[in-house]
């Protein structure tokens, strides 16, 4: 063999072997570099009441509700397979409306609601004009957000 | 491979191109931007906030493709020693930082009016705010080198561990749950309504162009010090 390919087949194996160990680095990651639980990651998770979480997921169609003191909102985040009741006092953000994804911090309570002290939008991949809002789910079909299902 | 192995040939050719770069891609960008600030529809949720895409995904694609670039440049440096290689990665790196940096700074403006925070720590922000450090990193190793041409071992070898973070980057959304949305874009196609998929891919190929400009100034001025280096020494020895 040549220096040269003694070093291309070096660089080579040098290459896959990072590649494997991040992959190996990533998959043992996948649960604790997940940003936030689902309602149905949540539910198989057994966080104890009062431990310092994020639940991100979908607000449910209809379910945001206000309180009479007009700073306590109460909502559903739900996923595919599960959903998560939720209250929180505060300013909502802008884009915090039904059907859209949410991001909130905060803790379960000892009956299973979840007390948010904050909540962050979140935006999914689609992106469409507001003349066209009402035909948006065509554009969406082949959204890969598994949340908005 | 070799074939544009003589500077002089590279310099023939790169020297014609830079110019030619620098202008269509100044054009495209000043072009796209001006298309997409002023003649594009507000968004559904987000309003006129979703305009600052036009500069934050160009500068994401390429801060990841600078990358790139820097990580195959130090294989042709280990492996085949080609004297353009070194000179290319160290070309790429600070343009490379400068839109890493744009891509943070410019998400960071885009996150607070459609999040609510400026930033969090999920897997996309940070592993991109990674690969801006890992730019430094580089940029101090390749200048620690006493030989301005060239590569040394240990800046190829930081290069190519580096590109470990570009498929992490690009799978963090989709491994982990993430505050970051997912690809708009995607081989199965893309989900941003063609009213701002236009000017999306104007202004990135404009700024793509205007990065291989910068690319060729670079390395232009590396091989003109390299030949002052050299004569500055020929004249010395005399």
């Amino acid at each position: 063999m040549k220096p040269k390919h003694q070093r291309l087949v070096l660089a080579v194996v040098a290459l896959l072997a990072l590649i494997g160990a991040g992959l190996l680095a990533a998959s043992a990651l996948r649960e604790e570099a997940s940003y936030f639980y689902t309602p149905a990651t949540l539910a198989k998770a057994e966080v104890e009441p009062g431990k310092a979480i994020r639940l991100g997921g979908m607000v449910q169609n209809g379910s945001i509700k206000r309180d009479a003191d007009g700073v306590t909102v109460r909502f559903i985040v739900q996923d595919r397979d599960a959903t998560q009741q939720v209250v929180y006092r505060g300013i909502t953000p802008d884009l915090f409306v039904e059907g859209s994804g949410v991001v909130a911090d905060g803790r379960l309570d000892k009956n299973g609601l979840f007390v948010a002290d904050g909540l962050l939008a979140k935006h999914d991949e689609n992106y469409v004009p507001r003349e066209l809002k009402d035909i948006d789910m065509t554009t969406a079909e082949h959204s890969q957000d598994t949340l908005a299902k | 491979m070799h074939r544009f192995a003589n500077p002089a040939r590279f310099l023939g050719i790169a020297k014609p191109l830079t110019p030619f770069l620098l202008w269509s891609g100044a054009i495209l960008v000043v072009f796209s931007c001006w298309w997409g600030l002023t003649q594009v529809p507000a968004e559904r949720l987000q309003g006129d906030t979703v305009k600052i895409m036009f500069v934050h995904v160009p500068a994401a694609w390429l801060g990841m493709a600078g990358w790139t670039g820097i990580a195959v440049a130090s294989i042709v440096q280990l492996v085949w020693r080609h004297p353009l290689a070194g000179v290319s990665a160290r070309a790429v790196a600070a343009p490379g930082a400068v839109f890493a940096a744009l891509c943070l700074v410019t998400g960071s403006i885009w996150g607070k009016p459609t999040w609510g925070a400026w930033w969090v720590w999920d897997g996309r922000l940070t592993s991109m705010l990674i690969l801006f450090f890992l730019y430094l990193g580089f940029i101090a190793l390749a200048n620690a080198s006493s030989e301005k041409g060239s590569l040394s071992r240990t800046a190829a070898v930081f290069g190519i561990i580096g590109a470990v973070n570009i498929p992490i980057i690009n799978r963090s959304v989709v491994w982990w749950e993430s505050q970051h949305q997912k690809a708009s874009i995607t081989l199965g196609g893309s989900s941003i309504d063609d009213s701002y998929l236009w000017p999306l891919f104007g202004s990135a190929i404009g700024f793509s162009l205007l990065f291989g400009a910068i690319v060729l100034m670079r390395m232009r001025a590396a091989l003109a010090e390299i030949r002052i280096e050299a004569r500055m020494r020929r004249l010395a020895e005399d």
